[in-house]
């Protein structure tokens, strides 16, 4: 179990990069919302990580590891997904005179 | 989680570290349109990183590796096609069901985390309690997005559902699955806990979704993305993962600001889009004629073209409609018409106009307007004064009058597009049903207003034939 300073420690990078976040978003330009939406879908999948450590431990119950497989599953199909449709919007995106 | 955090070891860490500052870099270049497609690749690094090092941080078995490649070969293969062949108009559908992705990827491993420590004593009450806020979000989530997904689709209805005592009916809902949650962080042993928590989200997501209309769902979605956001940094709390919550509170900032941007551009607070069920019911006044009696007559091409012609100035209004007739590379052929003839042409774009943000922006991109024709409604709308003609397609409410000036109407106070202003108005629409808000727009009582009815595709096509016609 972490100490309490692993508890302070995860909270700080919370806070901190929670503020980052507001400020980083904030300079995004409302024509990008929708590949912004479509970014960050794709690394909200970071989840992925989490599904892959418990899916590679050894389980007492084989369940366990079909739960975290599954998981893993979601995980990829966004990540997959989020980062294609992202660069395919992108691409979309043309000043005048530029086609 | 149980193990002692120095167990990963410190090149992992290292790697973790690569990936964090990858991901705030994908974020920050995601800014500008010019850079926005390096921050796409930085995200791509990123999270490729952070899977190379945690397969390689050692502590797998091989059985493990062989489900694992599975499980992201199957993503792999579900995830590409979802990508790279749904047409544009369906981003938001498919934005939501990524949502419920999220959500339910979130979910499952806080059941796994669950399930494989309630039998000893490894779960403090703080683990525990970041345990059941993940479940909880990502369960909510996983139902809410898969509702909105199902609006977004038209599987099931586009209005708002209300019925009696809705609202206490949600609220309750949350509380039980609140109150079993913090039960279960004091008692980890408590199955019933723990299966009335999964019960009680479940069934909020989908009561959060039902009395919501279609088109509030920009806000919704941008909620449902904050909560999948939160739900992975919640995990990140759990695994004690610092990658985790930084990439999970980037998502989750980012969603809380795209939905409290669609609210400002609606004049709304997150409770009223959540709670008051606005688009429920069709007003009863919807009908071809106006509540003052005025007849509304419908105008030819010809009459629109003829106002067309010759004019230096054009501001196109597109809203949802044009997404629902697949209009806007016919839209993009008459800006190009009338380019031709020497019309600046800029298009106005609402913040909440479509079914997600900037859902108009990638659609007329699409159909290859190039983005510095496209306006925000700030800047546009002191050209509009100076505009010949507005052409409005699909759009509604978000270019109503009655938003400035009239304080009974429900759409007051919301910011608009300034559309009455400019000198003609040629406002495309199916029928004379009423926009979303069941509001009758005041636009078309304007002596300055002309009506074109139609399908907003066939109104647009019909609209270069003449002028190419005209032409020879």
């Amino acid at each position: 179990m972490h100490e309490p300073s692993g508890l302070i420690d995860n909270l700080f990078v919370f806070v901190m990069a929670s503020f980052l976040g507001l400020e980083l978003i904030r300079g995004v330009s409302r024509l990008l919302h929708t590949p912004l939406m479509s970014l960050t879908n794709a690394i909200a999948s970071i989840a992925i990580v989490g599904s892959v450590l418990i899916t590679g431990r050894p389980h007492e119950s084989q369940f366990i590891t079909v739960i975290g497989a599954v998981a893993i599953a979601c995980s990829a199909i966004n990540a997959v997904g989020g980062f294609l449709i992202t660069e395919r919007i992108l691409k979309m995106f043309k000043k005048r005179g530029n086609d | 989680m149980h193990d002692d955090p120095t167990a990963m070891p410190a090149g992992v860490q290292y790697v973790y570290l690569a990936s964090a500052a990858l991901f705030i870099l994908s974020l920050k270049w995601m800014g500008q349109v010019k850079t926005a497609r390096h921050g796409n690749w930085a995200g791509i690094a990123a999270m490729l990183l952070a899977v190379l090092g945690t397969l390689f941080a050692g502590g797998i078995s091989s059985q493990g590796f062989m489900w694992i490649g599975v499980a992201i070969a199957i993503g792999a293969v579900v995830g590409a096609p979802m990508a790279l062949i749904m047409p544009m108009t369906a981003v938001p559908q498919r934005t939501a069901l990524s949502h419920a992705f999220g959500g339910l990827a979130a979910a499952l491993v806080g059941v796994a985390e669950y399930l494989e420590n309630r039998g000893g004593d490894g779960l403090s009450t703080f683990t525990m309690g970041a345990l059941s806020t993940e479940m909880l979000l990502g369960f909510l989530t996983f139902t809410g997005s898969l509702m909105a997904f199902g609006k977004l689709q038209e599987i099931i209805t586009t209005k708002a559902v209300v019925y009696p005592g809705r609202n206490i009916v949600s609220m309750s809902t949350l509380a039980l699955a609140i109150l079993s949650a913090v039960y279960l962080t004091l008692n980890p042993h408590s199955t019933e806990a723990f299966a009335l928590m999964i019960g009680a989200s479940l069934l909020f997501g989908v009561l959060l979704i039902i009395p919501i209309g279609g088109a509030d769902m920009p806000t919704v979605i941008a909620i449902l993305n904050a909560y999948a956001g939160l739900s992975a940094a919640a995990m990140g709390f759990v695994l004690n993962n610092k990658l985790l919550i930084v990439a999970g509170s980037l998502d989750g900032t980012s969603g809380l600001i795209l939905s409290i941007v669609m609210c400002k551009a609606m004049n709304r607070s997150f409770l009223n889009v959540l709670f008051a069920g606005v688009g429920a019911a069709p007003a009863a006044n919807a009908g071809p004629k106006s509540p003052t009696g005025k007849t509304i007559v419908g105008f030819s091409i010809d009459d629109a073209k003829a106002v067309l012609e010759d004019t230096r100035l054009v501001i196109i209004v597109p809203g949802y409609g044009m997404a629902v007739a697949q209009a806007q590379h016919a839209v993009k052929e008459l800006a190009n018409v009338l380019a031709k003839q020497g019309t600046d042409v800029k298009f106005a774009i609402h913040p909440v106009a479509g079914r997600m943000p900037g859902h108009m922006n990638v659609l007329l991109s699409e159909a290859d307007v190039p983005y510095d024709q496209l306006w925000e409604m700030e800047r546009v709308n002191s050209l509009f004064p100076e505009a010949d003609v507005a052409i409005v397609v699909g759009a509604n409410d978000v270019t109503n009058p009655a938003a400035r000036t009239d304080k009974t109407s429900p759409l007051y106070g919301m910011p608009i597009l300034d559309v009455d202003k400019a000198r003609t108005v040629i406002f495309i629409k199916r029928s004379m049903n009423p926009g979303f808000a069941g509001v009758d727009n005041r636009l078309f009582l304007l002596d300055k207003t002309m009506m074109v009815f139609g399908d907003a595709k066939k109104v647009m096509t019909e609209l270069v034939a003449a002028f190419k016609e005209g032409a020879h």
